[in-house]
C-alpha cells in the first residue's frame, strides 16, 4: 500500500509538471501579449502610448525574454507559492485566486455531493425495479438532463425562479445578506442560491451516473452469491445492500476523478452565466485579457484539481476492491 | 416443542413446480415426492434439465422468477423445532428466512462465484452467525474460525481476513461447506458440490461431507448427475427424469436391480474399471431430455426407452409399482421388481 502510494504520488507529481508546461505553452500560443493590449486599451480611451511604452512594460514584465526562461521564471517562484502579478488586477495572483477559490470548491464539491446522493439510490432503485413505472421515469429524466446544455439550464433555471419563485438567483447572496455578518438566515441564503448552480452543474452526471450505478447493480444482482447469501438467511435488503450495491460502488467510486474534472471544466460558464463570484469568471476575463500569470495559474490549479481527483479515486478503488489491493 | 423422532428431517409429498409463461403455468417437475431422516443421504440423480436443481431450490423458497410451487408439501422438522410446511411460506419474511442458513444449509456448484469477491471469507461466515443468532462479531468469528478448522482449512484464524481469491477451488467449496454447517443445521442440501472441482478434490470433498454428517449427524439431500458419487456417499437413491421421480430406493437395490428402464440407461452409461479390457462400450442415453415445452405424453421418457411398449406407453402416464422402499413408475415395474 505504501508502495502503491508513494508510485501514485510520484506519478501525480510528474504530470503536474506536464500540465504546467502545457499550460505555459498554451497561453503563450495567443497572438500578441499584455503589453500589446494594455497599449490597445490605453490608446482607446485616448492616451498616448509610444513603442518605446510598451517595449519597456515588456522589460519590466520580462516579456523580452527567451520563451523558456519566462517559464522556469514562472515555475520556480510558483514552486515558492508565488504566481507572480496579476497584471489587470495589479495584485498577487494567489491573493485573487485565493479569493474567488473556496466559492468553486465549495460548489464543485457540493455539486459531487449531490451527484452522488441521487445517483446510488436512484440507481439502485432502477436496478431492483428494472422495467418498472418508476424505472422507466428515471429513465426519461436522466436522457433529457443528459441532453441539455449546462448554459440552457442555467439560462431556464435563472428565469424560472425569478420570475415564479421571486427569488434572486444570480450570485451567492441577496442583496440584504451581501455584506452581512454570518447567521442562521445568511447560511440559508447561502444554500438556496447554491441549489441552481448545483443542479446545473450536477444533472448530466447524476443522469449518467444513475446508468452507471443501474447497470453496475443490474450486474451484480444475478450472481451466484446473492443466491448464495439468500440461502444463508440475509434478508432481501441486507443482501441488496451489502453483495449488488456494495460491489456496484467500486466502478462508481472509480468515477469520481474525472466527474471532479468534469464539474470544475463546466464550472467557468456556469458561474459566468450566474455571476457568481467564484473562479469561473475570473478565468474567462484572465483569458480574453491575456492576464498571463492569472491564466496560467488558473489553469494550472484546475489542472491540479484533476490531478488530485483521479489521485483520491484511484485510492479509493483500491482500499473498496481487494482484487486491485492484491495483485 | 420437540422433535418427534420418528419423523423425518424433511418430507416432500406431491411437489410441483411450474413457470408462469405470460400466464401460463408450464409445469417444471410433478408430484415429486421423497423424504430423508436425520443421518441419511439421500441422492437426487438426474441429467441436466431433469429438475432437480430447481427441486432444490424451491426447499428454501429460493425459485427464480416465473418459478413458483403450484402444489404439494415440504415439511420440515429441525432438530430442536416444530413441523413447519416451508411450501406454504413466502419467498421472504422472518418464517423462512430463519431456516436458511440456519436450520438448512445449503451449497452450491461453483465455490468460484458463491464467495463475493470482494468480502473476506470470515465475513461471509460470521456474518451467518450475526444473522442467525444473538451473538457479537468476536462470537462470531470465533464460531467461524471453529467451522473453518472443522472443515480443514489450514490456520483457520488467518483463513478469516483472506479473499475468495486466495484460496483455491477445494478450498472455497470447504469454506462454502463452513459456511452452510456454521449455525448447525439439520439438514444439508448440495447442489452437486464437486461437478466443479478436480476428481482428486472431488474424494476428498465428499470424504469431508461424510465425515461432517457422521459428526454433525445432519441429514443431506445431495444433488448430482454422477452416479459413482452416489454410491459412495448416498443411502438411498431417487432417480428423476424431465420433472419426475421414475425410481427411488436403497443404494443397493438401485444399483443391483435398477427397475426403470432410464436408471439402467444411466449405469450403463458410467465407465467401470476393466471395461476396455473385456472389449464394452460406453453407452451413451439416445436422444435428450425433453424441453418443458414439448413434454412427451404418457411416459416422458418413452421416446428414448428401448423397451417402450406403443402405444400403451405413449398414451398413458406409467403405474407405480414399489416392492419394499424400491418404487418405479414404468409398465414393467411389477416384473423389474420381483425379486
Amino acid at each position: 500500500m505504501i508502495r502503491f502510494l508513494t508510485r501514485r504520488l510520484g506519478y501525480m507529481a510528474l504530470t503536474l509538471l506536464l500540465v504546467s508546461v502545457v499550460s505555459f505553452v498554451i497561453i503563450q500560443a495567443a497572438p500578441g501579449d499584455y503589453a500589446e493590449i494594455y497599449a490597445a486599451k490605453k490608446a482607446a480611451t485616448g492616451a498616448v502610448i509610444t513603442q518605446a511604452d510598451i517595449e519597456a512594460m515588456r522589460v519590466e514584465l520580462g516579456l523580452d525574454q527567451p520563451v523558456y526562461v519566462q517559464y522556469v521564471r514562472w515555475m520556480w517562484n510558483a514552486l515558492h507559492g508565488d504566481f507572480g502579478m496579476s497584471w489587470a488586477w495589479k495584485r498577487p495572483v494567489g491573493e485573487v485566486i485565493a479569493e474567488r477559490l473556496p466559492v468553486t470548491l465549495a460548489i464543485a464539491f457540493a455539486t459531487l455531493l449531490f451527484m452522488y446522493a441521487v445517483s446510488i439510490p436512484v440507481g439502485i432503485y432502477s436496478a431492483v425495479r428494472r422495467y418498472s413505472v418508476g424505472d422507466y421515469a428515471f429513465s426519461i429524466l436522466g436522457y433529457v438532463g443528459l441532453a441539455i446544455p449546462n448554459f440552457l439550464l442555467a439560462l431556464v433555471l435563472l428565469y424560472w425562479s425569478q420570475q415564479y419563485l421571486g427569488q434572486s438567483v444570480g450570485g451567492l447572496y441577496s442583496p440584504a445578506f451581501e455584506n452581512a455578518p454570518w447567521s442562521w438566515g445568511k447560511f440559508v441564503d447561502l444554500m438556496a442560491h447554491l441549489v441552481v448552480p448545483v443542479i446545473v452543474l450536477g444533472t448530466s452526471g447524476t443522469a449518467f451516473l444513475t446508468r452507471a450505478m443501474r447497470a453496475a447493480v443490474l450486474d451484480e444482482l444475478d450472481r451466484m452469491y446473492v443466491l448464495s447469501a439468500r440461502a444463508s438467511g440475509l434478508s432481501p435488503m441486507q443482501v441488496l445492500l451489502r453483495y449488488p450495491v456494495r460491489t456496484a460502488l467500486n466502478p462508481i467510486a472509480s468515477t469520481l476523478g474525472w466527474r471532479l474534472t468534469y464539474v470544475i471544466s463546466g464550472a467557468p460558464i456556469v458561474g459566468f452565466v450566474l455571476a457568481l463570484p467564484d473562479t469561473g469568471p475570473l478565468f474567462l476575463n484572465a483569458l480574453l485579457n491575456q492576464d498571463m500569470m492569472l491564466a496560467g495559474a488558473m489553469i494550472f490549479i484546475y489542472c491540479a484539481l484533476t490531478i488530485i481527483g483521479t489521485f483520491v479515486s484511484d485510492v479509493l478503488l483500491v482500499l473498496l476492491d481487494p482484487r486491485i489491493r492484491l495483485e | 416443542m420437540t422433535a418427534s423422532p420418528d419423523f423425518p428431517v424433511l418430507d416432500v409429498s406431491g411437489l410441483s413446480i411450474a413457470l408462469d409463461n405470460d400466464g401460463v403455468q408450464v409445469p417444471i417437475t410433478q408430484d415429486v415426492s421423497f423424504s430423508i431422516a436425520r443421518g441419511e443421504v439421500l441422492a437426487l440423480v438426474g441429467e441436466s434439465g431433469s429438475g432437480k436443481s430447481l427441486t432444490a431450490l424451491s426447499l428454501l423458497q429460493l425459485l427464480g422468477h416465473g418459478l413458483s410451487v403450484v402444489a404439494g408439501q415440504i415439511q420440515f422438522q429441525a432438530r430442536d423445532g416444530g413441523r413447519t410446511d416451508i411450501a406454504r411460506l413466502g419467498r421472504s419474511g422472518h418464517a423462512i428466512e430463519a431456516l436458511r442458513g440456519a436450520r438448512i444449509g445449503m451449497i452450491f456448484q461453483e465455490p468460484m462465484s458463491s464467495f463475493s469477491p470482494i468480502h473476506t471469507i470470515g465475513a461471509q461466515i460470521a456474518e451467518v452467525v450475526e444473522v442467525h443468532e444473538k451473538v457479537g462479531r468476536k462470537e462470531a468469528r470465533r464460531r467461524a474460525a471453529d467451522l473453518l478448522g472443522k472443515v480443514g482449512i489450514p490456520d483457520p484464524v488467518g483463513a478469516l481476513d483472506r479473499y475468495p481469491a486466495q484460496f483455491s477451488g477445494g478450498m472455497r467449496q470447504r469454506a462454502m461447506i463452513a459456511r452452510a454447517l456454521v449455525c448447525g443445521p439439520s439438514l444439508l442440501i448440495a447442489d452437486e458440490p464437486t461437478t466443479a472441482l478436480d476428481v482428486t478434490i472431488q474424494g476428498q470433498i465428499l470424504e469431508l461431507l461424510r465425515a461432517l454428517k457422521r459428526e454433525l449427524g445432519m441429514a443431506i439431500l445431495f444433488i448430482t448427475h454422477d452416479l459413482g458419487i452416489v454410491a459412495q456417499m448416498a443411502d438411498r437413491v431417487a432417480i428423476m427424469y424431465s420433472g419426475r421421480i421414475v425410481e427411488s430406493g436403497p443404494v443397493r437395490d438401485i444399483f443391483r436391480h435398477p427397475a426403470h428402464p432410464y436408471t439402467r440407461a444411466l449405469l450403463d452409461a458410467v465407465p467401470r474399471l476393466g471395461d476396455i479390457d473385456r472389449g464394452r462400450r460406453i453407452q451413451p442415453i439416445a436422444g435428450s431430455i425433453p424441453n418443458i415445452f414439448e413434454v412427451p405424453g404418457g411416459c416422458r421418457f418413452h421416446p428414448r426407452c428401448p423397451v417402450a411398449v406403443l402405444p400403451r406407453c405413449a398414451a398413458s402416464a406409467p403405474p407405480r409399482h414399489s416392492s419394499g422402499r424400491h418404487e418405479v413408475e414404468c409398465i414393467h415395474g411389477e416384473t423389474e421388481l420381483a425379486p
